[in-house]
Order: C-alpha cells, then structure tokens, then sequence
C-alpha cells in the first residue's frame, strides 16, 4: 500500500510505552503501511519469551497515581496487539544485534514476534523516513 | 433494495486501535464488493473509521449514531 513505513525504534521497556508502541504498530498495519521497529534494551529485554507477559511497571512519569488508572482501564496485553498488527500487515520486528549481546540474548530466548536480529545499518535499509524513538 | 451485509462486528467496549484492527482483520476474509456492518462505541471509531476507509479504498456507505453505538457499514474494495 501507499505511504510511508512506519520507523519504531523501542528502548524502555514499561508496559505504558510497549502499549502504546503496539496501539501505533496495529494502527499503521490497519492502513495498509509497513512498520518496521527496532528493539534496543529494556525494551528487548520485555520481548524475552519467559517474561513477555510479566508486569514491566509502567514510565516514572505515571506516578502511582497514573499506574493505579491504568491497571483499572486493564485492555488487552500489547503482545496481543502486536500479534494482531503482524497478521494484519507487514510489521518487522528486529532485535538490536548490540542490545542482544549487552543483555546476553539469543534468537531462542526472544519471543516468536521477533523476526530477526540486525545491525543499525540493516536497520537504517528499511527507514524511509522519520524514525519515532520510544 | 439494498444489499445484505455479509458479516456484523460487535466492537463494543473495544478501545483504540481494536475497531479499526478487528474490522481490516475481518474484511480480509470477505469477497470484493461483500459488505461488513462494525458497531463501536469508542467515540474516537468515527474520525478512525472515515481515514481507515479513505488510506485503504474501501468505500464507507454509512455511519450513524444511536444511543452511544457507532455503525458503519463498509464495502469491501
């Protein structure tokens, strides 16, 4: 489809920011563009098969104020919004080959929605415009 | 007379962007020129819905608004 790929690079790893992540990948799918995220540190780290529905706490800026009224307003694991962006679009989802060795990752410790592992440069092949830092 | 649609989507109490993702997940298994009814009641499904349509090329025949539910009803391209 027409329009620009959607460039998500995904540092922290708070389930706030991965949702919100999630709700923008599943949107851009929706309409038909391509999205291609990149996941560096913590938020690799919250892609770990054995962790990847665990409770990542939520941005310092919630305050327990902010993380009370999102724990009420629940909604469905961003997992699950990443899974349905993939089979509803053409959604990328790459590690970041330094971030894995920094955290001492493999492939086989991530869950399924990470495609692969790559390099800033291969990263930076598939960005045809802005890249959105999370 | 007008055409029977070919599927209704119940999306009530769904949040952004569930609608608009359940609806193009929806739409995949239905035929060219097939119609799917979406009812919503996220006030936000409206604005999603007409730009959803307008990126995608699937035509928007209708939407209404009755008692806090949002219809649409959309004609696959």
């Amino acid at each position: 489809m027409d329009g620009q790929t959607l460039s998500l690079v995904l540092f922290s790893g708070t389930d706030d920011k991965l949702n919100a992540a999630a709700v923008l990948t599943a949107g851009a799918a929706a309409m038909g563009r391509k999205v291609n995220v990149f996941l560096q540190y913590w938020a690799l780290d919250a892609f770990r098969s054995d962790r990847i529905t665990k409770d990542h706490g939520v941005a310092p800026e919630a305050g327990s104020e902010g993380a009370a009224i999102l724990a009420r307003h629940g909604g469905q694991h961003w997992s699950d919004t990443f899974r349905q962006a993939k089979s509803i679009g053409e959604v990328a989802i790459h590690a970041c080959s330094l971030s894995m060795e920094v955290l001492g990752l493999s492939m086989e410790d991530l869950d399924p929605l990470v495609d692969d592992q790559e390099g800033v440069a291969s990263f930076f092949m598939n960005v045809d415009g802005p890249v959105t830092f999370i | 007379m007008s055409q029977a649609v070919a599927r209704t989507l119940d999306l009530k109490g769904l949040s952004c962007p569930l609608p608009i993702v359940k609806t193009a997940q929806a739409i995949k298994e239905l035929a060219s020129g097939e119609l799917v009814e979406a009812l919503a009641t996220d006030p936000g499904s409206v604005a999603d819905f007409i730009a959803w349509c307008t990126s995608t090329g699937n035509e928007l025949l209708e939407h209404t608004e009755e008692g806090g539910v949002f219809r649409f009803v959309i004609r696959k391209k």
